[in-house]
């Protein structure tokens, strides 16, 4: 039975190409003179050039984190190229090198009439700098801000300036000390007060130029009272080196705001031997820090190598709400540990955890979960579900939810399960004329439901056929 | 009575079967024609309900010996799905939980799935909707049973009842029922029973694995095979079951070791 199964999951990567475009290169290797470069071609003001030195700095006296239950070579982070950008800079699609729309047409981003027929903005990140940002017009005529973070810097420095490192400071953790030091671009979005969002923000993020990590940096601010839907999609080209990718997703929702962030990560995730992959060691966190606001994290996982990557709300204003639903799939070598953190500090403070892990091959998947209740957050509840399948017996799954309550009138639920594609479940569909592939692809969806009714329509059907391209081999 | 000119729908000769390198079926002779209904019964661990998955393509178990005939087609053959395809349909005594997916899409799929293969037209989900309200009925089933998810946290009783409607669904040419009777109180019984009679036809064979006579009450058999050690050590009519409920199972097995003195002890 294993067999059949394995075949099933060996599907190879299908976005699995590089461009060849010249890249803007700095030389290898990580010190201040290189910072300085950065911020130097950016064109960059003098207080973030400080920032950046600041976290170099602080980098410099940490040491990388050995807790995840993630085992891979120590990086060599001399040996990484900071940054890459596609050159020259152009105004319009029209002036874009035609190699690099050939990629978006390979990747089924044709930018010029996806965006309008699907109603989204797409702000593209390729190798770091952003090439073209659409509808940008449209948004702004209610006010909102949806740019590259550089243009952000150049065009809204103080309200840069003001949440920048606000939600991850410098000093957070060793990989986002090294990404405020060295990030070279990424989104930042203002939605000011009252404005509830015209459609879904979307991003597509690319890894191209191979042995430079990519370090974006993203910055979602939601004023008073208002409401957006924010999708991040990864897929990344096929290479045999393993990439560093460590990027630093801050939100900030103030009174009454809402922000829905939704990801599906794809990188490449290395051959079936374990050869190559992205390593995606991501700090995400969301700051509910008006009064009744609201964060909603939603990531499909099914890529990279190794995944260390815990979105995570602080709920500080009172009657604030934070939402995790997570699908992470592990396959072949791949490892993930992954989960979110949810910190109680306001009253009434509610959050919500449904995760589900898949684990075939002989990958290893780990849930690691904090729930933190301060001793002023009256009244706050918290709920967690953490469910995990294995398909085959060469896999691993883990749970590690971690609980801390410094408050007695909190309530707290977790609930766990661990269920697998057994035989028996395959042979129940067979004696009905079910075959296994078919079985394995409906026990999947039915496993993953409760977390895919969050994902936003057009982003739940792309979910969908990921999965299923990993699992379910042709059918469907 | 069936008569004896009925067409042979399945036949089961010299059945070996082992599981882990462990003999469980040590040579099973079956022959069941339409129209009839056959009891299996047996002490625990007598071969029944390997029986019943060795029939049904379970890959746990290693056929060693003999063979199937379904309808004059090899069944041992044939993958598990394809000898469901064909007609074949296995009650299961542990029905499988499938969170997430609901009972209404499952019984959707092998619907259409089985009728497909047959050469038969397949229903789109409002006709099928119609279809299944009607069978569900025949077991006094509530209609929320679709909006659930496929088995999970069903009663014992809700489990078997949703496995006599995946039979009125399918409409197997030879259901094979493994302890279906088991867990249900003697409502959910008469219930399941009677659901059961309905769908029995004279086209239809019914093999019914169970421990008690009981079942027996509301479904007569034509034939009553006694299991012990892997083998079938006595085969009577439907009076034998009733001895058995009275007798319990040790003459039966005392008689057959010493007509047959060769044979291992169970």
């Amino acid at each position: 039975m294993s067999a059949v199964i394995q075949n099933l999951v060996n599907q190879p990567y299908k976005h699995g190409f590089r461009s060849e475009i010249e890249a803007d290169l700095v030389p290898k290797g990580l010190n201040e003179d290189i910072v300085r470069i950065i911020s130097q071609k950016k064109g960059e003001p003098e207080w973030l050039l400080e920032f950046r030195l600041k976290a170099l700095r602080h980098w410099q006296t940490m040491t990388e984190p050995a807790w995840p239950n993630v085992k891979y070579p120590r990086i060599d982070f001399q040996d990484i190229v900071y940054y890459s950008a596609p050159k020259p800079k152009k105004q319009s699609m029209d002036e874009v090198d035609p190699e690099l729309l050939r990629t978006f047409e390979k990747l089924g981003v044709p930018m010029n009439e996806r965006a309008a027929l699907a109603g989204v903005a797409v702000d593209v990140i390729f190798d770091s700098v952003s090439v073209a940002t659409t509808y940008k017009k449209k948004l702004a005529e209610v006010g909102i801000v949806f740019c590259s973070f550089s243009e952000a810097v150049r065009e809204h420095p103080e309200l840069v300036k003001q949440y920048l490192g606000s939600v991850v400071p410098h000093t957070d953790n060793y990989y986002a000390a090294l990404n405020s030091a060295v990030f070279t671009d990424g989104s930042f979005c203002y939605i000011p007060r009252g404005v509830r969002c015209p459609m879904e923000l979307s991003t597509y993020f690319r890894i191209n130029t191979q042995e430079s990590g990519q370090f974006e940096r993203t910055l979602i601010v939601a004023e008073e009272g208002s409401h957006v839907s924010y999708l991040e999609g990864c897929t990344a080209p096929k290479f045999d080196t393993n990439q560093l990718h460590a990027a630093v997703v801050e939100l900030v929702a103030l009174d009454n705001a809402e922000i829905k962030y939704s990801t599906v990560q794809n990188w490449y995730a290395g051959d079936e031997s374990g050869k190559g992959g992205i390593y995606n060691f991501v700090t995400k966190r969301g700051l509910c820090k008006g009064v009744n606001s609201k964060i909603s994290w939603t990531q499909v996982e099914t890529g990279s190598a190794i995944t260390w990557k815990y979105p995570s709300c602080i709920l500080l204003g009172d009657n604030s709400i934070g939402e995790f639903y997570s699908v992470a799939l592990t396959n072949h070598h791949q490892q993930a540990d992954t989960g979110t953190k949810m910190v109680h500090i306001g009253r009434n403070t509610r959050s919500r955890i449904i995760s589900k892990g898949i684990s075939a091959g002989v990958s290893n998947n780990s849930y690691r979960g904090l729930v933190k209740i301060g001793a002023r957050a009256d009244g706050a509840r918290n709920f967690s579900q953490c469910d995990s399948m294995l398909i085959g017996d060469r896999c691993g799954a883990n749970t590690f939810p971690y609980i801390q309550a410094a408050n007695n009138t909190a309530i707290v639920e977790h609930e766990a399960s661990t269920s697998k594609i057994g035989e028996d479940q395959l042979f129940y569909f067979a004696s009905r004329g079910i075959g296994t592939e078919e079985a394995v692809s409906m026990i999947i969806n039915g496993f993953v439901r409760d977390v895919f009714i969050h994902l936003p329509m057009e982003f739940a059907v792309e979910a969908t056929k990921l999965l299923g391209i990993k699992l379910e081999g042709s059918v469907g | 009575m069936i008569g004896k000119d009925a067409p042979m729908l399945l036949e089961v000769r010299g059945l070996a079967a082992k599981i882990n390198e462990r003999a469980i079926l040590k040579g099973i002779d079956l022959a069941v024609r339409a129209g009839e209904v056959h009891a299996i019964m047996g002490p625990n661990g007598s071969g029944k309900s390997t029986l019943a998955r060795a029939i049904s393509g379970h890959p746990a178990y290693e056929v060693s010996g003999g063979e199937v005939l379904f309808q004059g087609r090899k069944l041992l053959d044939m993958p598990p799905e394809e000898r469901a395809r064909a007609g074949i349909f296995l009650g299961f005594q542990y029905p499988v939980e499938v969170p997430g997916v609901t009972n209404s899409a499952f019984l959707r799929l092998i619907y259409n799935t089985v009728q497909g293969a047959r050469g038969k037209d397949e229903l789109d989900p409002l006709e099928f909707d119609d279809f299944v309200r009607e069978k569900m009925r025949l077991l006094e089933m509530s209609p929320d049973f679709l909006d659930r998810s496929v088995n999970a946290g069903f009663s014992g009783g809700e489990k078997k009842r949703n496995e006599i409607l995946q039979m009125a669904l399918l409409e197997p040419r030879l259901a094979i029922l493994d302890e279906t009777d088991s867990g249900l109180d003697i409502d959910a019984l008469r219930v399941v029973a009677n659901g059961i009679n309905k769908l029995h036809t004279a086209d239809n064979g019914i093999v019914l694995v169970t421990h008690y006579q009981r079942l027996l009450n509301y479904i007569v058999p034509d034939y009553v095979h006694v299991m012990d050690g892997g083998r079938i050590i006595k085969t009577g009519d439907k009076t034998l079951a009733l001895e058995l409920e009275s007798r319990g199972y040790d003459w039966v097995a005392r008689e057959y070791r010493a007509a047959n003195p060769s044979a291992q002890a169970a």
